[in-house]
């Protein structure tokens, strides 16, 4: 349940970029997330609940994008989304690959209101 | 609505403990692995193994990680080796800057090479760079063969599997030839020894190989 220290520094990044009475107009903190992050989205989303509900984030929420995983072959060149994090390539069985997208974690951007009555 | 943009990886603080953490032990010309496995694996045992095999050649230091007590320090304290326990209070995994803390407490002049043992964990670890030079995953053979394909990211993130329990192959439900195929399905380039750290086998190959990484 790492989940629980990533929506900290979550919030540590929206503290550095939001300041003051601003903070009470998040509404909503932006993260692309990959297939194989590491991260359990439900986790993540609950662990954020929890830690900003009596604080000036209380009205904001993670919007999260899922990442597929993605692998490029180097031997024939064709991008592939692969299951289970497997990184052979389907098409030619070649283990030459580099893996193109799937474990970001990463905060995209922040939204503010901008008169605080833009409730979600 | 205004938006700020951001676009900063979520563990960007924990990298940058990471990344001073790696230039102090570049500094020292030390070299330093982070085993990571699932509870009950054998890392202790395989450090325990390695620390004797390693005695009076090279001088190693230990970072113990624990979610609550300190009885790997012990255990590593036999060998007459410098050791630092790291008890998490039921956190999940090390950050970079725990070991960096801990790091305080040894001396880094007078050392080689550094195992970190991470908390008993498949899941966690793998998203946290502590500065080392390579993560060591352990799978025992008691947990079956189908572990790098349920825990694909603690395998795509370490350069070197040890397959330890490889006496028990007998008695237990596991396919070393799957095991093997599985996790080169997930990371082509895993480094990967059979160990034992009750008859011994494979400890010598894998102490070895340390050797020549740390003296390179």
């Amino acid at each position: 349940m790492h989940e629980l220290s990533i929506a900290y520094g979550i919030v540590d990044i929206v503290r550095q970029y939001v300041k003051g009475p601003e903070l009470e107009r998040v509404r909503s903190v932006r993260l692309k997330v990959g297939e194989h992050s590491g991260v359990v989205v439900d986790s993540l989303e609950f662990s954020y609940t929890a830690i900003t509900a009596d604080t000036e984030l209380k009205e904001s929420r993670l919007e999260i994008e899922r990442i597929p995983f993605v692998i490029e072959c180097r031997s024939c060149r064709k991008r592939s989304e692969t299951e289970r994090g497997v990184v052979v390539c389907p098409d030619c069985g070649s283990t030459e690959t580099t893996v193109v997208s799937g474990t970001e974690l990463q905060v995209l951007d922040i939204e503010i209101s901008e008169n605080g009555s833009e409730v979600q | 609505m205004s938006v700020i943009t951001i676009e900063r990886k979520v563990l960007a603080k924990n990298d940058e403990f990471a990344a001073q953490n790696r230039a102090l032990f570049t500094k020292h010309k030390l070299f330093v692995i982070n085993v990571v496995s699932s509870p009950g694996s054998g890392k202790t045992s395989l450090i325990e193994q390695t620390l004797k095999e390693l005695a009076g050649a090279l001088p190693v230091g230990v970072i113990e990680g624990d979610v609550q007590t300190d009885l790997d320090a012990q255990r590593v304290a036999r060998y007459s080796v410098p050791v630092v326990q790291i008890v998490t209070n039921g956190g999940c995994h090390l950050e970079a800057r725990l070991v960096q803390d801990a790091l305080g407490s040894l001396d880094l002049s007078s050392l080689r090479m550094l195992i970190i043992e991470n908390v008993g964990n498949l899941v966690c670890p793998s998203n946290y760079d502590l500065g080392e030079a390579m993560k060591v995953v352990v799978a025992s053979t008691t947990e079956g063969d189908d572990k790098p394909l349920k825990y694909p990211a603690m395998f795509r993130n370490a350069s070197v599997l040890i397959l330890n329990k490889i006496d028990l192959v007998p008695y237990v439900n596991c396919d070393v030839k799957a095991l093997r195929a599985n996790a080169l399905s997930i990371n082509p380039s895993l480094t990967i020894f059979e160990t034992s750290c009750t008859t011994g086998q494979g400890i010598s190959q894998w102490c070895d190989w340390l050797r020549t990484r740390s003296t390179s």
